[in-house]
């Protein structure tokens, strides 16, 4: 392992807004004017029949499913197998992301064009949205729920909003890259104490924000940690972060509880030297497999999951599978890991035992699978078929089919789970 | 800082490399900038033509953006493309382009297919109905 030293930088802050936590209602519950709202709205337009309260119910297996060509989100109840309703008008959904407010209720969607709406899933209405930049990627939401940042690719840089009204808290405009442009920001995630983690795909960085005053985020950089990191995740625990780099075989980490020892190098020529195929779709990190011990994850441009000691950071083993790996992830009590396929291999999904490293089962859930989420405890898996038009609900011990929903060309799917943790 | 050691691998992998790395303007039957039809070869049959309409949405899409309007890769808008040369993005298209994200395609589609996805890009009307 290589040390690479990190370097401090008071964080440029730029336009912040005059509007903070307290928000905008002078002392009105935000329920009460929004019941008030919605029934002056009613009477006003003498919807008559619409105005029965919505059922009574929590939100814990509740999540979302992308229809990303028709910026769409389907609510859906994962306990009954079934679509609760839809919500509309967000925008262009390609690659879209969700994160959770802490209490359930609110999916924040960040779609690719900058576009980021606050979705409440009770109402099944649209709570706020705010189109924040011109090309987005991503999201993440704060230690304490307070705080939803965005990563950007144009212009490059990440911003801090107030998670309950949207309203601009920080600018962090990211450096540049060998062209001269704002580096495309990837891999953000939350982290312990505060702290937001990204990296920098065009100018090689992780930068580690602690975001405790989200007003005056403080920004400290790790340079020279790999060329073109593409995604990046912290481990359960909320310890390491790990950027997978692109542009050469390997992978950056920073001990979060140690930022001052710097990043390091870890799966240095992991292709050993060999060519790496064409890689038709860039593999995701999040959700990346940490079981017993061990990180599963994806080689880029190799029909393998790597497997790394989470103790040593060391290579020891391999897992041969079905094509290049877009999603490798852990059934949440990591006795399974589940992994998709770039194109051509994008019809299969395979399923790693993680006590013999091999791979026990093909599925072929239809074509184009594009994503896949467990239920909370893992019973089930949530698979996404776009072009099939289905979401396709296995049972994770029998491997059976044993539920279909409709859903038109489907992407990402996410359950309010993620809201409880830490990286999601 | 230490030296860590790099292992350069080029983008472009099982492909003949020879052939890959030709100069751009290798599909010469293509019109000079500015050409709004593909003179490279009769255009798709409609039902290929939705394959590849729907390859661009989806599979180009991942980086390019589902509207095209860019993401890890560059926007592929008629605004984005109208002015650089056809027969380049052709080659872009069937060869990748070794030491960035952009892959070949050529396993996937034959070269008067990309010609026409460039022309078809390149003026705006990818979306447009063509039963040629
Ligand atoms: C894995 C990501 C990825 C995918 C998938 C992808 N591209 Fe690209 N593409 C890129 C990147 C990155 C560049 C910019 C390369 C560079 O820096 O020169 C690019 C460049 C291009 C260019 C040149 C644009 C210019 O302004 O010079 C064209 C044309 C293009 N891609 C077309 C396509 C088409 C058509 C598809 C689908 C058949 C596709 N790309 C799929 C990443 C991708």
């Amino acid at each position: 392992m290589h040390p690479i030293p990190a370097e401090s930088d008071r964080a440029a802050s730029h336009g912040l807004p005059t509007t903070g936590h307290a928000g905008k209602g002078p002392g009105v519950p935000a329920g009460c004017r929004r019941a008030f709202a919605v029934f002056a709205m009613l009477a006003a337009l003498a919807l008559a029949g619409c105005a029965a309260p919505l059922p009574l119910r929590g939100t814990g297996d509740l999540g979302v499913v992308i229809e990303r060509e028709d910026g769409r989100l389907q609510v859906v109840d994962t306990s009954a197998h079934a679509t609760l309703g839809t919500v509309d008008g967000l925008g262009d959904l390609s690659h879209a992301s969700v994160v959770y407010s802490r209490d359930g209720r609110y999916a924040y969607v960040f779609g690719r064009d900058g576009g980021l709406t606050k979705v409440d899933l009770l109402e099944r209405r649209i709570d706020r949205r705010t189109l924040q930049a011109g090309n987005s990627i991503g999201g993440a939401i704060s230690q304490d729920g307070r705080v939803v940042a965005a990563q950007n690719y144009a212009p490059g840089g990440i911003k801090l909003f107030d998670a309950r009204t949207l309203a601009l808290l920080a600018d962090i405009p990211s450096a540049a890259g060998p062209d001269g442009q704002r580096s495309k920001v990837v891999g953000l995630t939350d982290a312990p104490d505060g702290r937001f983690v990204a990296s920098l795909f065009d100018a090689g960085e992780i930068w580690l924000i602690d975001a405790r005053n989200p007003r005056m985020p403080q920004v400290t950089r790790f340079r020279g940690i790999g060329r073109q990191p593409y995604d990046g995740l912290v481990t359960p625990d909320g310890r390491y972060y790990v950027a997978g780099l692109f542009g050469e075989d390997g992978v950056a980490l920073v001990d979060l509880w140690h930022p001052e020892r710097g990043a390091t190098r870890i799966l240095d020529g992991y292709g050993k030297g060999e060519a790496r195929l064409p890689v038709y779709k860039m593999p995701h990190l999040r959700g990346w497999a940490i079981a017993d011990g061990y990180a599963f994850l994806p080689a880029v441009g190799r029909h393998e999951v790597l497997i790394v000691d989470t103790r040593t950071w060391r290579e020891v083993g391999r897992v041969a599978v079905a094509g290049q790996p877009v999603f490798v992830i852990a059934r949440p009590d990591a006795r399974q890991v589940w992994v998709n396929f770039a194109l051509p291999d994008n019809g299969k999904v395979q399923v790693i035992d993680t006590e013999t490293r091999r791979v026990t089962a093909t599925l072929a859930p239809g074509r184009a699978v594009l994503h896949l989420e467990f239920t909370p405890r893992g019973e089930e898996v949530w698979i996404s078929v776009r072009d099939d038009n289905r979401v396709v609900v296995y049972d994770t011990a029998t491997l059976a089919r044993i539920a279909t929903l409709a859903a038109n060309a489907p992407s990402g799917i996410f359950f309010t789970s993620r809201a409880t943790r830490i990286g999601f | 800082m230490c030296v860590r050691p790099r292992i350069r691998i080029a983008a472009v992998a099982l492909l003949g490399t020879a052939a890959v790395l030709a100069p751009v303007g290798a599909p010469a039957q293509l019109t000079g900038a500015g050409a709004t039809t593909t003179a490279a070869g009769p255009a798709p049959a409609p039902a290929r033509q939705r394959e590849l309409r729907a390859l661009l949405r989806q599979d180009c899409g991942a980086c390019h953006g589902m509207r095209l309007t860019g993401g890890l890769g560059p926007p592929l808008t008629a605004e984005a493309l109208y002015d650089k040369p056809a027969d380049s993005m052709t080659e872009t298209i069937l060869s990748g382009r070794p030491g960035t994200a952009m892959p070949p395609w050529r396993h996937f589609m034959t070269e008067t297919e990309a010609a026409w996805l460039v022309a078809r890009l390149r003026n705006g009307t990818i979306d447009a109905p063509d039963s040629r």
